[in-house]
């Protein structure tokens, strides 16, 4: 069981409000993503999870018991950090035991745990090496390790494959879905890369200074963000948002629409534009346009595409797949 | 940026390294070379440097008149006594300050760091009387007392920045593994903190061994270090160079000895924070 359950919960560091009040249901077994921009607050909400911080208001449940006022030993979490934080001075074994030392358990079981982690992470051949001696990605495995072995209620993630390269950092977001499968035991995962958030996620909670943006799966957040924060944050390239008469005469302030739905033709359309450059990636290529009146347009076309920079051309957003806005920057049904 | 440097600038630079080198070494080495002079030659003009009668008998001699070892055991007591309850007080301090800080952390260890810009002889007279009212005078526990109080700023100030650069997430990741506080200092903050607290009681220790002020006003005999077994050779009677030499070389030897063996450990002390 896993399931963790925030009440209005605040955080203030010294007068300025980190988190705003945030009311949020993770239910057991989920992969929730917090993501969001630098200083939003989303480190801040998990380590408040983990009870590293005080709320200063508010409540924190896991599985149902308010944990609020509870040191982060006796939650029952683990947690994985973006600097990896292993012991220095402990080989991978050591680190690895850690926790199943302090909680007093006999050390037959603590060799068999450590066994079964090693052998889950590939680190069997490690065991006797010192953090030190060790690539990124093979501590990174340590420090799951050591959040697996004490079979915790949820497992909690702050960035961290951030340190790793981009390879790497591939292959372990997938080893860590992987996990997820295998363990279906709660994950809450901290990222600012969208990408992360989109692949990892079963759920992601965008979060704008201190509060919850919107909640939902990551298409629901591709399809329908609710307002001008989710629609841009979500998606890569960012999405198309335009304002003055193509969205006055839809009833809305600003009109936006995904680089990947819209049309380009060279005769006619909504839009005249000129291309700026063109990006050849083979497998789709992004055209880069100024709209007169309207301002830049990104255009991600699949396949090798004729366009070149200075090239007049039409541009066309899909009418099912437009964004409407109000001045407020909340979403409007179209 | 690299430095690139011509042979000839290379050589004159370890030159004027050794000649600076020498320079600052050079009162150990002359007091040493005169403590194996007769007390004629240790002050004859033009000095004689290495062309002397050398002679041990200055050693035997300031031996004889005054107990060596009593002075050595109170310098050994009080150094490391004092130091060792400063790393009991010392510690917690700097933990809290580190890991724990408050919006008066920064102010409180400038107030500390104050204290050591007081020169000491303003507050030789109130500490004085105190201690004759106290009874504390050549007390091995009033002297210790002050070394205590001297040094403490210095022990707070580098387990400080020791701590300081320990990551605090390694502390944390202790906590949620579920370690209490005991246990995340004994098994995680000590084996990482120990090249720190080992340079800090180094360097403290070194201090309190060559702290003079304060044991030649508050100590006459019963707990007098070594640092006046070396003034009371410039007695009333007149200044015995030779001897005077002698005392000094005996009363440094230990903790120069100490400090050969813990050079390393020492250096990374004093440049720490500053060096990464």
């Amino acid at each position: 069981m896993g399931s963790i359950q925030l009440v209005g919960v605040r955080k203030e560091f010294g007068g300025v409000k980190v988190i705003n009040g945030v009311d949020l249901e993770i239910e057991d077994g989920s992969f929730t993503v917090f993501v969001g921009p630098s200083g939003c607050g989303k480190s801040t909400l998990l380590r408040l999870i983990a009870g590293l911080e005080d709320v200063t208001s508010g409540q924190v449940l896991i599985d149902g018991l308010d944990m609020t006022n509870v040191g982060p030993a006796k939650r029952g979490l683990a947690m994985v950090f973006q600097s990896y934080a292993l012991y220095p001075h402990m080989s991978v074994r050591g680190n690895i035991a850690f926790a199943l030392k302090m909680a007093k358990q006999p050390a037959a079981l603590i060799a068999e745990k450590v066994q079964k982690a090693a052998g889950i992470l590939n680190l069997t051949d490690y065991l006797d090496r010192k953090p030190r001696q060790l690539s990124g990605g093979q501590r990174q495995r340590v420090a799951i390790g050591r959040a697996i072995v004490r079979e915790p209620k949820a497992f909690l993630f702050d960035e961290p494959l951030s340190n790793l390269d981009a390879a790497l950092r591939v292959q372990m977001r997938l080893e860590i879905g992987d996990l997820h499968k295998k363990l279906k035991t709660t994950m809450v995962y901290v990222t600012h890369d969208q990408v992360e958030a989109m692949t990892m996620a079963d759920r992601i909670v965008v979060l704008d200074k201190g509060e919850i943006a919107q909640i939902g799966s990551p298409l629901e957040l591709y399809n329908k963000p609710n307002g001008l924060f989710v629609a841009r944050f979500i998606g890569s390239p960012t999405m198309n948002l335009v304002g003055g008469p193509s969205a006055a005469k839809r009833g809305a302030t600003t009109l936006g629409v995904r680089p990947e739905h819209v049309d380009l033709s060279t005769t006619a359309g909504e839009w005249p534009a000129q291309v700026t450059h063109a990006e050849h990636l083979g497998s789709e290529t992004f055209v880069y346009a100024q709209v007169e009146g309207a301002g830049a347009l990104t255009i991600r076309l699949s396949g090798e595409a004729g366009c070149k920079a200075g090239d007049r051309i039409f541009v066309t957003p899909r009418e099912p797949r437009i964004h409407l806005f109000d001045d407020r920057g909340r979403a409007k049904a179209p | 940026m690299a430095l690139k440097q011509t042979a000839g600038k290379r050589i004159g630079m370890t030159a004027l390294a050794w000649a600076i080198g020498l320079l600052i070494f050079f009162p150990i080495l002359w007091t040493f070379v005169t403590s194996f002079k007769s007390e004629l030659d240790a002050f004859a003009i033009p000095p004689k440097f290495l062309f002397f009668h050398w002679t041990t008998e200055n050693y035997f001699e300031v031996q004889s008149r005054s107990n060596y070892l009593l002075f050595a055991y109170n310098s050994i007591v009080l150094s490391v006594g004092a130091n060792v309850v400063g790393l009991l007080i010392a510690v917690p301090a700097a933990w809290s300050m580190a890991f724990a800080p408050t919006k008066r952390t920064k102010d409180v260890l400038m107030w500390m760091l104050s204290t050591k810009m007081m020169p000491g002889v303003g507050v030789l007279v109130p500490i004085y009387l105190l201690f004759r009212d106290f009874h504390l005078l050549d007390n091995r526990l009033g002297i210790g007392f002050v070394l205590l109080m001297l040094n403490l700023p210095i022990l707070i100030w580098m387990l400080y920045t020791y701590f300081k650069e320990i990551p605090v997430d390694i502390l944390e990741a202790a906590r949620m593994d579920g370690a209490s506080l005991a246990n995340e200092i004994i098994y995680v903050l000590t084996p990482m903190a120990v090249p720190g607290i080992a340079s800090t009681m180094l360097l403290a220790i070194i201090l309190s061994w060559n702290e003079a002020f304060w044991t030649l006003n508050l100590t006459t005999s019963n707990a007098a270090p070594l640092t006046a077994f070396i003034a009371s050779y410039s007695a009333p009677e007149g200044l015995f160079w030779a001897k005077l030499s002698a005392a000094s070389t005996l009363a440094i030897a230990p903790i120069v000895i100490l400090g050969w063996f813990s050079q390393k450990q020492l250096v990374r002390g004093l440049t720490f924070g500053a060096v990464k």
